[in-house]
């Protein structure tokens, strides 16, 4: 186990740095010069730029820039952004609200979407069944942006039962924002607990558990579902990370102030501190949990064994 | 000269001499030894696709996605065959905003009083472009990259798997956001062809992923071991043997995720990142409409029915060829 463990975070280094310097690269590669877009029409001295220029290390080679880079952020420094703010301080506070956002649409995908999928699969091809089938079809072909304007439109301005955009609501201002967030992966949580339910069904111990009288109710409660649930938990377990990004878009339509709308608004000021730091977040809570699923799923599953 | 008349007779002699024999087998190319292996070939690789077929041609879902489909391409080839306006003809600002049904007009009018309808369906093009051109590139390289990585191993298939991880780690969203303000800073441009080698750039990972699996499943069956036993070289082992024979679940992938990358490009489109006006895409539609929403609900309905109707069509026809596809699924 541990061997495993091991090996498992030394394959996650180069995926961690290829990752990250990919970002740099891109932000810092874009032959604009930030400093004169950040004076706007009036240029700064040319002293100041150039003061502003050796503070960023603007003038360095990519793979120098890079590596100083990388050597803050081993110390804990993600550098600042151009008006001098550390760019720590701005995910200190955008952070908590992206994470309520996922935590909200976890809940949705959970709640929703493992219901749905357990009585779809204990009764096949019911109506049931057959809805949950379509809808989630629907779900999956709707963009999460379109589904957001619609849910705004409907549920928000037609009926008035949910806050349209902004936080001021307290906990009710993420009900809307995390089901649009939600919706794709709840399609996929469903479909995925109703197949692999199904296919439990069909084995051997469910027959064996029939015989010997147990009624449907703890045959699926206490044999079924404990094996159906294990590629379900290892898809939300990575599904985490892809909320804390597919937050971009969530957050820009319904106008709330997280980290995904942070790094929309530094990819088109430039601010590539901002960028960089935000986006390798992103990746090392992916690969973080996607590592934490793996073993999870080792542990869940007796019949994987570790090389 | 006496082979012609024996020839066209073959049933007369049967105990030919070893010279006739020769020589008619290629002349005509129609003796029973040589008809026979040739028609077991024939029905040997049919099998899985018209099997397939003959299933498909039952499916009630198969057909609709195939008539939606064809609607849109037709809609995409020639938008003239719908509207018989332009998408900007007869512009009137005075008509600004007006809801469907004003002056006869199905959609309404956009934010610049032009025929909405006829936006509407001039956007079906560039989803249409932008949706096969994208797959069939990262279709392109996945099965290159998945066939050498799975057929060679070694390290190039480990080079290759950390490449994949590398972009996995990447959402795709954030990832196309970044690269296409780095394509588009470099080219001084940001249209149809930036969007797409963005999400080609993006998107070829799980077609590797997939066809690689595949070709190593197939690469250590027996008719694999038969072809390099009589001699075939790698490249004909690849072409005639496990390409064909591995290319099934890619297909069904691939249509699956044309809806999807029609979803992305609107998604970026929409986020004012890929394309730019005057381009007509249907998520810059749906970017103008998002600040009427109150006011004029329809710019935003009618682009994000013609989005979400083609996306689903592609979901449809993936699931539908996959049924038909894997055997597993019977």
């Amino acid at each position: 186990m541990a061997r495993y463990i091991a090996r498992r975070l030394l394959l996650a280094i180069p995926v961690l740095i290829g990752a990250s310097f990919l970002i740099f690269a891109m932000v810092f590669a874009l032959p604009g010069d930030p400093i004169r877009a950040l004076s706007g029409d009036r240029p700064l001295a040319p002293a100041v730029q150039q003061q502003l220029r050796d503070q960023y290390n603007l003038d360095d080679p990519l793979a120098v820039q890079y590596g100083k880079y990388v050597a803050g952020l081993v110390q804990g420094d993600f550098g600042t952004d151009f008006r001098g703010r550390p760019v720590s301080e701005i995910i200190q506070e955008r952070l908590p609200v992206t994470m309520k956002l996922a935590f909200v649409a976890l809940l949705f995908e959970t709640v929703f979407g493992l219901t749905a999928g357990i009585l779809a699969g204990i009764r096949r091809k019911s109506f049931f069944d057959s809805l949950v089938l379509l809808s989630t079809t629907l779900i999956v072909s709707i963009p999460v942006f379109v589904l957001g304007f619609l849910a705004q439109y409907f549920l928000g301005l037609r009926l008035g039962l949910f806050p349209i955009a902004g936080l001021n609501d307290g906990f009710r201002s993420y009900l809307l924002p995390g089901f649009v967030l939600a919706a794709l992966s709840l399609a996929y949580v469903a479909r995925l607990t109703r197949t692999s339910l199904v296919e439990n069904l069909r084995n051997d111990y469910v027959r064996t558990a029939k015989a010997k009288g147990l009624t449907p109710m703890s045959i699926v409660g206490k044999h079924t579902l404990r094996n159906s649930l294990i590629p379900v938990v290892t898809f939300l377990g990575v599904d985490l990370g892809v909320l804390l990004s597919g937050a971009i878009v969530t957050e820009g339509i319904f106008n709330i102030p997280g980290l995904g709308r942070a790094v929309f608004d530094a990819v088109r000021s430039q601010e590539g501190a901002v960028v960089v730091g935000i986006v390798t977040l992103f990746v090392f809570v992916y690969i973080f949990f996607n590592l934490l699923v793996d073993i999870l799923y080792a542990a869940l599953d007796p019949r994987i064994r570790y090389e | 000269m006496s082979e012609r008349p024996v020839t066209s007779r073959p049933s007369d002699n049967p105990s030919d001499t070893p010279v006739a024999l020769d020589a008619r087998l290629p002349a005509t190319g129609t003796g029973r030894d040589a008809e026979l292996p040739q028609a077991e070939v024939d029905t040997r690789q049919a099998s899985l696709w018209s099997d397939a077929w003959r299933q498909l041609r039952r499916s009630k879902l198969f057909l609709l996605a195939c008539a939606m489909l064809a609607v849109l391409t037709v809609m995409s080839a020639f938008p003239q065959l719908f509207t018989s306006q332009g998408p900007i003809d007869n512009c009137d600002l005075s008509n600004s905003r007006q809801p469907p049904g004003t002056n006869g007009a199905w959609f309404g009018y956009d934010i610049f009083g032009c025929d909405y309808y006829a936006n509407v369906v001039y956007g079906a093009r560039v989803s249409m472009i932008i949706g096969l051109a994208v797959v069939g590139g990262a279709m392109i390289i996945g099965v290159l990259l998945g066939a050498l990585a799975g057929y060679y191993g070694g390290w190039f298939d480990n080079l290759v798997a950390r490449l994949t991880d590398i972009i996995y780690g990447l959402p795709l969203i954030l990832g196309a956001i970044l690269l296409l303000q780095f394509l588009a800073q470099a080219r001084g441009e940001r249209g149809l062809f930036e969007v797409s080698l963005t999400l080609v750039l993006l998107s070829w990972m799980t077609f590797m992923r997939l066809f690689r699996s595949s070709v190593i499943s197939i690469k250590d069956t027996d008719y694999v071991a038969a072809a390099r036993a009589m001699g075939a070289t790698d490249s004909r082992i690849i072409l005639k043997h496990i390409v064909p024979n591995a290319l099934a679940p890619v297909l069904v992938y691939g249509t699956i995720a044309v809806g999807g990358i029609i979803a992305a490009e609107a998604t970026l489109s929409f986020l004012g990142i890929g394309l730019q006006l005057p381009a007509i895409s249907w998520g810059l539609q749906i970017n103008s409409a998002q600040n009427y929403i109150r006011s004029s609900p329809h710019l935003l309905f009618f682009p994000s029915i013609f989005l979400s109707v083609t996306v689903l069509s592609f979901i449809l026809l993936g699931d539908a060829l996959r049924d038909a596809l894997d055997p597993k699924l019977r």
